[in-house]
């Protein structure tokens, strides 16, 4: 696995909740702390368009294993 | 059973249930016939069903399947959820309809379940285990729309009722109406009163909420940066005034000042002996003027020197006969000889 973005809305959000708590108490170097930043942000707008995109994803057992019916 | 009785009557009877009715019999002696005429009717409470339905309620509540204890709770944000129902029921769409209005982000999978007659029972559990079989599956939803207690009874089946209870992964159910219970209802972790209801249930927190929260967290984020930056700012305002104190800028311009002092004090001190020379001068001057020699000439006198070598001829004795001289009178020179036979005389 190369991925290293969370790719589900919990994940996301987790991930933006920690980098929030690290630039609000950490002593960090500035560099770091824009990096957070950045980071945070790539988050954020994750969160938001994971949101506004979401549709319920249904699959049905028994029916075509790969067939995902978009709702 | 006359018209009018029939009109009273607060349910409406069908083939093979159990009724209790009142009225009077009549017999025919002629024709061998018995009529039963029925003034009232009302459904039998203590009926089969219901009474197997007890039966299995206390024994099953007596084993502790309904124990609250044993209730787990369902998490606030489901990711994957199952559903046992009829694949062509209304109830499924009410459930689709619910979850994707109030948290689309969820992916659900369906058990497709008959949920009526003598096979439901059997298809209910497998659709049940089989959800239990996925792995990140975080709730069932087990559900049915709504139905006589004959269309529900189903859900009183006693293996479903054991497996609800040992399945792996939490129940809602969703059976029915509002006042209809089943035993499934009350060994499930959590009983909606409708399909809907149970869609509602499964998952208390809303995108709308999660849009809110999320607001915040940006919010959030923008000011912890800011704040970041701003401590810098501070400390940065700080050093710089620091180094603005303690800068050898400022000593140069200090000595640059000690030395414009100087330098005016230098030029005020050289005007001033300047001028008391220059004042020395003029009474030199003014001595010189009463001391020279012109200031006799302007008197009268004139000042006879040899023409050759420029020496002032002081004395007669100093003169020669024939002497060439110069005569200096006040405004000027003229050349002169001295007379030798005068000289002669004297």
């Amino acid at each position: 696995m190369t991925e290293t973005q969370p790719t589900s809305y919990e994940d996301a959000f987790k991930s933006l909740q920690e980098i929030i708590s690290k630039l609000e108490n950490g002593e960090l170097a500035l560099e770091e702390a824009l990096k957070l930043y950045e980071d945070g942000k790539k988050l954020s707008d994750q969160c938001a368009s994971l949101l506004e995109k979401a549709q319920l994803r249904v699959s049905t057992l028994g029916a075509d294993e790969n067939e995902d019916i978009q709702f | 059973m006359w018209k009018t009785s029939a009109y009273r009557l607060n349910f409406s009877p069908r083939d093979g249930q159990s009724v209790e009715v009142h009225g009077n019999m009549s017999f025919y002696a002629n024709s061998g016939q018995v009529q039963l005429y029925v003034d009232n009717m009302q459904p039998i409470g203590e009926g089969l069903l219901f009474q197997e339905f007890l039966n299995l309620k206390n024994k099953l509540e007596t084993e502790g399947l309904f124990d609250p204890a044993h209730k787990r709770s369902f998490p606030a944000l489901p990711k994957h959820i199952g559903i046992v129902t009829s694949a062509s029921g209304a109830a499924l769409q009410d459930i689709l309809n619910t979850l994707n209005r109030r948290l689309p982000l969820v992916r659900v999978t369906i058990a497709p379940s008959q949920v009526q007659g003598s096979e439901a029972p059997a298809s209910l559990s497998k659709s049940l285990e089989a959800l239990n079989q996925i792995a990140d599956l975080d709730l069932i939803i087990l559900a049915r729309g709504g139905g006589s207690i004959e269309d529900l009874w189903a859900f009183n089946d006693e293996k479903l009722a054991r497996l609800i209870h040992t399945s792996r992964v939490p129940v809602i159910t969703g059976v029915g109406h509002e006042t209809d219970f089943t035993i499934a209802d009350f060994v499930a972790d959590l009983r909606a009163p409708t399909p809907t209801a149970a869609a509602e249930l499964a998952t208390p927190v809303m995108l709308n909420d999660l849009q809110l929260t999320l607001q915040t967290l940006r919010s959030g984020l923008l000011s912890a940066i800011e704040e970041q930056i701003a401590t810098r700012s501070h400390q940065l305002e700080l050093k710089n005034q620091d180094l603005r104190r303690l800068s050898p800028i400022q000593r140069v311009n200090n000595t640059i000042q000690t030395l414009d002092i100087l330098r005016e004090r230098l030029n005020r001190a050289m005007r001033q002996q300047l001028q008391r020379l220059n004042t020395h001068l003029g009474h030199l001057g003014n001595r010189l003027e009463t001391l020279s020699p012109l200031a006799v000439l302007q008197r009268g006198f004139a000042i006879i020197s040899d023409a050759q070598s420029g020496q002032l001829i002081r004395l007669a004795d100093h003169s020669s006969a024939d002497q060439a001289v110069q005569i200096r009178f006040v405004d000027g020179e003229i050349p002169a000889r001295l007379n030798p036979s005068d000289q002669e005389k004297s």
